[in-house]
């Protein structure tokens, strides 16, 4: 029973870092319908920024906030640079210059930052809590914390504030979101700052566990990606739910058969449900109406 | 051999020519191709440093056999079919006269025939006993292999009395060689494997595994092979778990970095090393340390990042080939390599390396030490 709890709260740490890359997808795709494969990096940035302002003796309260800056600088500067110019271009090669972006943003950080992997420490302490015989670090409460939250403030902007509207008006009808006076490229703006934003805050809240370095969004992305697609493409709570799922199934995996499994293991349970369910667990199917 | 000589000259008059440069100046080019970038960067990117450093280092004191050294380094960015593409260029294009690199030892497998064909020496950074091991005419290696570091692990245990042990290892390359050379010399040691686990290169929590290593009863030590950040994150779940038995890491995370990104877990761990790596604390009676402390001190100069063994096992490979080529007092394959198989008594940041017909890498269980990491440091356990 302890063996089952341990793996529970690997598998919900885990879980809980899937989550966090997972809800910065939706913003974009939700204003623009493109999946940002630079997700990661911004991950990446957010850990790697803080850890070289950490180490040059910026406390940490002060160095992960402008991380956070630096990210949305990076975002704004790839919507400007890279998405806007496409204008027109289809999603397909949307996706594919934020490919392109993600690996020129992984070369720039070799140069700018170093190849060695990093961490600083965690906010409040490394003792563990002991529940039922299982260890829970602070940190990980730090992670789940900050996805619960970032889902709920995600929720409220989407389903409460006019710019979330907006957003949701661009990527519905582009044209007729200009039509009632929607600035769209500006929504798609704000998409990516906000996106690089949460990604930043993801990768601040996860490096006292995961460590960071400049490679380390790739992977991140992938997993996020898959979780963001298992819960539903463009929906918070399925970003949230899809993260935990495929974490636990990972981590249960690893405890139970073997860790050279668990990625096949939950790419089958990915597969399986996206096979009932074509749109995810909260995905809505889009309507055409002819 | 004079026509050679001749050729070689024009050919590089030639290649000069082609650059737009005039200088035709005669060289000695040596080649290296090295994961400068990629996932064994941080092997590469030393290595890459340390051969530069050293080649300013030898053609500011007047060169090799009065000729100035010039380093062709390519990138292979960890990709062996890359690295045997720049092999090719190397041998081909760039004539050189052997080269110093592979950085890991899938480049390094890849290069090997290569070289071996062109009868050109060929000294290997890759640490996999495979590239030795059967001999091959014209290759040999200066880094320790896993082999050895499983056998010096294996021999701290057996003289602290701990014979029940668990492992988890990563699937990276180095990890999984690593894993299956512990497995085949343990029955030498009387030590009995209890759990084997493994986990993925970049996977970021480890505790399920090791949960499962925890359970078994009588368990008395944990060994961990692998590099890069997860030996890092295993020290760390290790402590959140709450063990009570002695972590054992391997050679593959003997690097500052290692402790500053376990933190306090870090404690009490220990794992074998060369002597590089605690240069400052060797006793002034030891062979190594002057080559060590003096390659250290440069390299942080040149390079602004601390040392690390990897470009250690670059500076041992150049400066034995330097001095095989000083006492062949040629550019010739064959001598050359001669005279690196004849490499007695060499006294480099790996070792003391004895080379033989037999033995083309030439370390001995003595060139690593068994460290402790303590308060934050290493510390050399007797």
């Amino acid at each position: 029973m302890p063996e089952l709890m341990q793996f529970l709260f690997s598998g919900l740490t885990v879980g809980a870092i899937y989550a966090l890359v997972a809800l910065g997808f939706t913003i974009i795709y939700n204003a623009s319908d493109v999946v940002n494969f630079a997700q990661g990096e911004f991950v990446m940035i957010g850990g790697m920024a803080t850890f070289f302002l950490y180490a040059a003796g910026v406390p940490l309260w002060a160095a992960a906030p402008l991380a956070i800056v630096a990210a949305v600088v990076v975002g704004i500067a790839l919507h400007k640079l890279a998405i806007e110019p496409a204008r027109g271009a289809s999603v397909v090669a949307l996706i594919i210059i934020t490919i392109g972006a993600s690996i020129f943003l992984r070369g720039v950080a070799q140069i700018a930052f170093d190849k060695q992997y990093h961490r600083f420490p965690a906010f409040t302490g490394e003792t563990p809590f002991h529940v039922l015989g299982a260890t829970l670090l602070p940190q990980s409460v730090w992670v789940m914390a900050g996805a619960a939250l970032a889902f709920v403030l995600l929720w409220q902007f989407f389903e409460r504030t006019l710019a979330g509207k907006a957003i949701a008006a661009t990527a519905g009808n582009r044209m007729a979101a200009k039509l009632v006076g929607i600035n769209t490229d500006r929504m798609i703006a704000l998409s990516f700052a906000l996106s690089a934003a949460l990604g930043a805050v993801a990768g601040v809240l996860i490096t006292p566990i995961t460590l960071t370095s400049y490679d380390v969004g790739t992977l991140l992305a992938l997993k996020g990606f898959a979780a963001a697609m298992l819960g539903g493409m463009g929906n918070p709570l399925g970003a949230v739910v899809g993260g935990l799922v495929v974490g636990v199934i990972e981590q249960f995996s690893a405890g139970l058969i073997s860790s050279k499994y668990k990625d096949a293991v939950a790419f089958i349970v990915i597969l399986l449900t996206l096979f009932a369910l074509p749109h995810g667990l909260f995905g809505r199917g889009r309507v055409e109406r002819v | 051999m004079l026509s050679r000589r001749i050729l070689l000259a024009l050919a590089m008059a030639g290649s000069f020519a082609m650059n737009g440069t005039a200088l035709a100046q005669d060289k000695i080019k040596i080649g290296a191709v090295l994961a400068v970038t990629g996932p064994a960067s941080f092997l590469g990117d030393p290595e890459a440093k340390t051969l530069k450093m050293l080649a300013d280092e030898i053609n500011a004191k007047g060169g090799l056999l009065g000729k100035q050294v010039e380093m062709v380094i390519y990138d292979s960015g960890g990709d062996a079919a890359k690295a045997k593409q720049f092999a090719t260029r190397l041998v081909e294009d760039d004539k050189v006269v052997a080269q110093v690199g592979g950085s890991t030892t899938g480049d390094t497998m890849a290069m090997i025939p290569v070289f071996e064909d062109a009868k050109l020496p060929f000294i290997s950074l890759g640490g996999a006993v495979v590239i030795i091991d059967p001999v091959k005419k014209f290759v040999f290696k200066t880094p320790h292999t896993d082999k050895m570091a499983c056998e010096k692990i294996f021999e701290d245990m057996k003289a602290r009395g701990l014979t029940k042990i668990g492992m988890i290892s990563g699937q990276d390359a180095f990890g999984k060689s690593m894993q299956e050379e512990c497995k085949k010399v343990v029955g030498k040691y009387g030590i009995e494997i209890l759990a084997d686990e493994t986990y993925g290169p970049r996977d970021t929590d480890m505790t399920p595994q090791l949960t499962n290593v925890k359970a078994k009863a009588g368990l008395q030590a944990v060994l961990n092979p692998g590099f890069g950040q997860g030996p890092a994150i295993v020290t760390r779940n290790v402590k959140q778990l709450g063990f009570t038995v002695p972590l054992y890491q391997s050679h593959g995370v003997a690097s500052k970095g290692f402790i500053d990104a376990a933190g306090d877990a870090a404690e009490g761990v220990r794992l074998p090393a060369a002597a590089l790596l605690i240069a400052e604390k060797l006793p002034a009676s030891d062979p190594q340390r002057p080559i060590v402390v003096n390659y250290s001190k440069a390299f942080t100069e040149y390079a602004k990042q601390p040392v690390s063994t990897f470009g250690g096992h670059a500076y041992d490979g150049l400066n034995i080939l330097v001095e095989a080529i000083k006492r062949a007092n040629s550019l010739d394959g064959q001598k050359v390599r001669d005279e690196i198989e004849k490499t007695k008594g060499f006294i480099g940041t790996g070792g003391v390396v004895n080379m033989s017909p037999t033995d083309h890498m030439g370390l001995d269980l003595s060139a690593f030490r068994m460290l402790e990491i303590k308060k934050g440091d290493w510390a050399v356990l007797q």
